[in-house]
């Protein structure tokens, strides 16, 4: 088969794989940026070490980055995949059981020296012990080539090597008839005042791409034509943390507001920190705090102010900010609570994904202390689940916690823009008139009125111990608590008639149904049609209001012989459901082991229990 | 404003019942900061009374002012989001040594480092007395409380120290039992821009009565405490005839026409310090007044600078483009 020939493929999905030094997360993120121009659909996943500097060479510093991506709509970063580029021993050892057999494996044999193999911990090689067995194994000295291909530069040799990321891509631009264009022009943009590394890459980058066809490594080479009849509109390549600040700087905007975000810096809600401090020219005021106390505490202190106040952390930090959520319920200020969740107890597995602060958000307080619970489901989705959020902590005066995770938070994908006059209006009305001011009067939903400092004649006190059901005066009278208490949870559970009963996918009736939240999105959808296109009667539901839940559920629920949740979790949505829907079973399938469920591996439990229950 | 219209102490009080217990010294400082905000004539809705937690922290509801009543030791981190969010509010937090010092310590420092500008009021008394008579971070060792029944281990704070070792640039110390020399300090605080420390010995008559005696008592008052005003002989005793004398790192006691010229806003806390060491030496007298009162940018201010600075310069940000960026593309 001559070269030049296309071998049509409608769904790949590649993982760069190196040391921690070796540049994969730009080199996947410059494929898929390119990757997306092309007008393919796509998912992505990094996957890095949570040490920064594990040592060089050895399994804990391997980081990876997965990219899928396709012809046709996709849901999920991909689940086995086809293609593997392994830049050093520990990268090929540690993912080459994820391939799918007979995939393609890329191999830099130049990091293959017995002191490579033996910081990977490997007494024999790899590429030699018949351990690949079963994988289309191609083998090049990348370190060598990119050395060739820069002959001549001024740069030292350690610069050289690193710039073999480029020649990799090169390569793998090449493979898949990616043009080359789109990252030359990043790179002068990144590099425009250094043009003797615009230059080195440019060359490595090129040479990589001309490699690939001159040396005949590949038996072929492949086009992934793009998605035909995508939804009219722009798009933009997105990452959950950015589109989740995005949303929140929207939010606030609609909402009137300026907003406040008192934070500290905590893998992987960071980023969200750092997105916001960029924004000044919003008018968005970022504090880093000294803890994420003070943090949760400053943006209290700014909503009273008249400002809306956000935090963000992961689920060690909810934990530390529970008291003053907790003030911020009795004080009934707007706030926005974002948990970028990750595996836990405790400090857990930092970098990896888990949904196991659910009952945590939902229950973890002192005393009856209820508040919002809202979950995104893809990068994309985080976006309006921001500005979802804001609407909801400043309609109601309450604290709404908004949980992403680590896989949405670091994913990326394909973002249909909003039209701008599409975006709803939520103006919020401060309280002026202090005819009849009482801070503690409330609307017929409950809600009371936001009055702020500065204001003339509407001084007023909060804070956490019980208050007078009017006059916010300090009460211990018991029937007034009894009162104080219901309000608050009734206020809360009125949320319910704003919020939509969430689309099915599917039949209304059918054999099983999957009800799923938050990352999981994806898997569960692709799941489900996988089985739908088999014949079988599977729906799935996917919850953003976690809390209250949304009306209309009961009757959904009524329409199926069975019901599972899966979860990344030991089952705390279907914890929440059975008690909450009491008729009916749900099942639990849980998986805690840092890693994002696979489509086929959710599709076979499914069908499994399918034809067991049938 | 109008000769109507001026506030007076009493404008200040809010129609709550103060509960504190009779002959707290907490009503003495009450009283002092109503003076105060009525001195200065700050209009009531530009305030803001922040507390944690603490006999103290009731301070907001007696107040007709806006306020917090917050949880315990974050007042001042509360405080830093009112202020840094509105920056024309005049605030005050209201705290203790169990609530500033031992539970939010770290909001604390952090709060003075960044030179955040609110006026930080500690009422010192050495023991917690909301929780009913526990020592405290600022309780001298041996002392017999509840939780320290054979005498506290524990070494105490200075708060001054702790204050200027945080970088805190106002840093005052006065008592609750002598009014006028407490809203001296407090009027200094007030219109000190920046955080503003303020510790006020504060007596306990519950579960710590007669703490400061030993230097407050009339008997011996003049001869155990000394008023440090700036530019001014540092001079005490019952016939004025002693002074301190800073040399270096060390303070002396010397005849009073051989005192130093106290100096609040020196450039360097170094003899601030020292005088605030003075606590740790029995036979020194205990100094009162402004220790440091220097001036430097704040916190609220350099934020709200730089978002004009960033604005001015890339003009205010349309929504539109943090949603349509360069690197977008359309499908027809
Ligand atoms: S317990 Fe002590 S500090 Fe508290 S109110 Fe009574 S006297 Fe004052």
């Amino acid at each position: 088969m001559s070269s030049e020939e296309l071998i049509r493929q409608d769904d790949v999905t590649i993982r760069f794989a190196g040391d921690s030094g070796d540049g994969m997360q730009l080199t996947g993120s410059q494929f898929t940026d390119t990757t997306a121009k092309v007008g393919n659909d796509l998912a992505t996943f990094p996957d890095y070490p949570s040490e920064i500097r594990a040592p060089a060479g050895t399994r804990a510093g391997v980081s990876g980055f997965q990219i899928h991506f396709s012809s046709h709509d996709i849901y999920t970063a991909g689940d086995a995949p086809s293609v593997l580029v392994a830049m050093n021993p520990a990268a090929l050892i540690v993912n080459y059981k994820d391939l799918k057999p007979g995939g393609i494996i890329l191999v830099n044999t130049g990091a293959f020296t017995e002191g490579d193999l033996k910081r990977a911990d490997l007494d024999s090689n790899p590429l030699e012990d018949g351990t690949l067995a079963g994988y289309r194994v191609i083998e090049e000295d990348i370190n060598q080539r990119t050395i060739e291909a820069l002959e001549g530069t001024e740069l030292g040799k350690k610069d050289v090597l690193r710039c073999k990321n480029f020649y990799t891509l090169g390569m793998m631009y090449w493979l898949f008839s990616r043009p080359v264009e789109p990252t030359l022009t990043w790179l002068e943009k990144k590099f425009a005042k250094k043009p003797e590394l615009v230059d080195a890459n440019t060359r490595a980058l090129k040479a990589g791409y001309n490699h690939g066809q001159l040396l005949r490594l590949f038996q072929g080479r492949y086009e992934v034509p793009k998605v035909e009849g995508t939804a009219p509109g722009t798009y933009r390549n997105i990452m959950g943390n950015e589109s989740l600040s995005i949303g929140l700087a929207v939010g606030s905007r609609l909402a009137g507001l300026k907003p406040f975000l008192g934070s500290y810096p905590i893998t992987p809600a960071t980023e969200i920190l750092q997105q916001l401090a960029r924004m000044k020219n919003y008018d968005v005021v970022t504090c880093q705090m000294e803890d994420e106390i003070a943090g949760v505490c400053t943006a209290i202190g700014a909503s009273y102010a008249g400002r809306l106040g956000i935090t963000s952390t992961s689920g060690p930090g909810l934990a530390l900010k529970t008291e003053a959520l907790g003030l911020a319920v009795i004080t009934e200020l707007p706030l926005v609570v974002v948990d970028v969740q990750r595996a836990g107890p405790s400090t857990g597995l930092p970098t990896k994904v888990e949904q196991s602060d659910l009952l945590q958000s939902i229950f973890g307080r002192n005393g009856e202390a209820p508040i919002p619970v809202i979950a995104c489901s893809s990068p994309s989705d985080a976006f309006e689940t921001a500005v979802e959020a804001v609407r909801i902590a400043t309609e109601f005066m309450t604290p709404v916690i908004l949980l992403s995770d680590n896989y949405i938070a670091n994913g990326t994908e394909p973002w249909k823009l909003p039209e701008m006059d599409s975006l709803p209006d939520m103006k919020v009305e401060f309280v002026t008139d202090p005819e009849g001011f009482q801070p503690y009067n409330r609307d017929e939903r409950l809600v009371r009125g936001w009055a702020i400092p500065g204001t003339p004649g509407l001084q007023h006190r909060v804070g956490g111990l019980e208050k007078d059901h009017v006059t916010g005066a300090v009460s211990h009278d018991p029937d007034n608590h009894h009162e104080m208490v219901l309000t608050r949870q009734n206020k809360i559970m009125g949320i319910r008639e704003t919020i939509p009963t969430p689309e099915l996918a599917g039949d209304t009736e059918g054999d099983l149904l999957v009800v799923a939240w938050g990352s999981t999105f994806g898997q569960a959808r692709a799941a489900t049609e996988r089985l739908q296109k088999k014949g079988h009667k599977i729906s799935h539901i996917h919850l953003r209001h976690l809390w209250p839940l949304p009306y209309g559920l009961e009757e959904i629920f009524a329409g199926f012989k069975h019901i599972i949740c899966p979860e990344l979790n030991l089952g705390q949505l279907a914890r929440v459901l059975t008690s909450e829907y009491p008729k009916y079973p749900f099942e639990s399938y849980a998986k805690v082991k840092g890693k994002p469920f696979q489509a086929f591996e959710l599709a076979a439990h499914f069908e499994k229990i399918l034809e067991e229950k049938s | 404003m109008s000769e109507m219209q001026q506030l007076k102490a009493k404008d200040y009080k809010s129609d709550q019942e103060v509960r504190w217990c009779p002959g707290c010294g907490d009503y003495s400082i009450i009283a002092g900061i109503q003076a105060t905000l009525a001195k200065l004539q700050i209009p009531k809705e530009n305030l803001v009374m922040v507390s944690g937690i603490g006999c103290s922290s009731r301070f907001p509801y007696y107040m007709d002012t806006y306020g917090v009543h917050g949880i315990h030791g974050r007042a001042n981190a509360l405080a830093t989001g009112i202020k840094v969010a509105n920056p024309d509010l005049q605030v005050w937090v209201i705290t203790g040594d169990g609530d500033g010092l031992a539970i939010g310590g770290n909001h604390m420092i952090h709060s003075l480092r960044r030179n955040v500008d609110m006026k930080i009021v500690l009422f010192n008394n050495e023991i917690y007395g909301l929780t009913k008579g526990q020592y405290s971070p600022t309780s001298p060792r041996g002392l017999h409380t509840k939780t320290s029944p054979f005498g506290s281990v524990d070494n105490p704070f200075i708060p001054i120290q702790l204050a200027l070792g945080a970088g805190a640039t106002f840093t005052a110390r006065t008592l609750d039992t002598q009014p006028k020399h407490m809203k001296m300090v407090l009027e200094e605080a007030a219109k000190h821009k920046g955080a503003a420390f303020v510790e006020i010995w504060q007596n306990c008559v519950i579960f710590n009565d007669g703490a400061y005696k030993e230097w407050t008592d009339k008997r011996v008052r003049d001869e155990q405490t000394i008023q440090i005003v700036d530019g001014e002989p540092m001079i005490f005793g019952a016939d004025r005839d002693k002074g301190l004398k800073i040399e270096g790192s060390e303070i002396k006691i010397v005849r009073a026409d051989e005192a130093t010229v106290w100096n609040s806003r020196a450039e360097s806390p170094g003899a601030a310090f020292a005088m605030s060491q003075l606590d740790r030496h029995p036979e020194m007298p205990r100094p009162f007044g402004v220790f440091r009162q220097v001036s430097a940018p704040t916190l609220d201010d350099m934020v709200h600078d730089q978002i004009k600075e960033v604005t001015d310069a890339k003009g205010v940000g349309d929504l539109k483009d943090l949603i349509y960026t360069p690197d977008c593309w359309t499908v027809e």
